[in-house]
């Protein structure tokens, strides 16, 4: 159980979109974080939100539960996989609503994290999903990259907020 | 598609939006390639395991709403 919760930092996409939100030189201070996310894309479909850390793209590896509306699944994967974003054709203004939490991302143990995700899609197909990643790797965590699918873009209004917990 | 991207600086709370560099760009069209090829694979398998499963249940003559009575 948390005893604090403190907001790090929050980013709001403008007019233009943008290929990735970066947060940067994260204070070790804590003890766990969590990103907040709601977030959409400018390409037509379904796309893939993908994750980065400390501009890393190696070593990654999850599971996951999944639904789409019609099937629920599981799957393991190595593509940094982050949940699904709506596109331009899905319900408008409609965007995902994820957490994404790092216990002990500070330790010199490999990184857990698990996330869960889902949309809002007003129609029969939209992605649930639960998911346990693993980065291998001892570094502390000092930077997150939460980027969509290769050559898509964020759309305006997606969001991710990063705050730190202490004492969970 | 967005060629800039919003840096958050974490220690002073700054917000820059930066452009990729042209070295970025280039990683990201590579990137794309390698993505599109790994997230075949990963479709491919969940496709496998939903047509195993269904393989599955006629084998045994029961609709999944049956299977899910019997597992719960």
């Amino acid at each position: 159980m948390a005893t604090t919760f403190t907001k790090i930092a929050s980013v709001s996409v403008g007019l233009l979109g943008a290929s990735s939100i970066d947060f940067t030189s994260i204070p070790s201070t804590y003890t766990d974080l969590v990103v907040k996310m709601s977030m959409r894309t400018t390409t037509a479909g379904f796309r893939d939100l993908r994750l980065s850390l400390n501009g890393s793209t190696a070593s990654f590896t999850n599971v996951y539960l999944e639904a789409n509306g019609s099937t629920a699944y599981s799957n393991t994967g190595a593509i940094r996989y982050l949940g699904t974003m709506p596109g331009t054709n899905v319900t408008a203004s409609t965007f995902t609503n994820s957490e994404l939490y790092f216990p002990n991302y500070a330790s010199s143990n490999f990184k857990s994290y698990s996330l869960d995700a889902t949309g809002e899609n007003n129609a029969t197909t939209n992605y649930q999903d639960l998911l346990a990643g693993l980065w291998s790797s001892t570094a502390a965590i000092t930077s997150i990259q939460l980027t969509p699918e290769p050559t898509n873009t964020l759309a305006q209004y997606s969001t991710a907020t990063l705050y730190g917990i202490n004492k969970s | 598609m967005a060629d800039t991207k919003i840096v958050v600086d974490c220690s002073t709370g700054e917000v820059s939006e930066i452009e990729l560099t042209a070295e970025e760009v280039a990683q990201r069209e590579a990137d794309a390639q390698a993505f599109a090829e790994a997230k075949e694979a990963e479709e491919a398998n969940k496709a496998a395991k939903v047509a195993e499963k269904a393989a599955l249940l006629d084998k045994l003559g029961i609709t999944e709403d049956e299977a899910k009575l019997l597992l719960g």
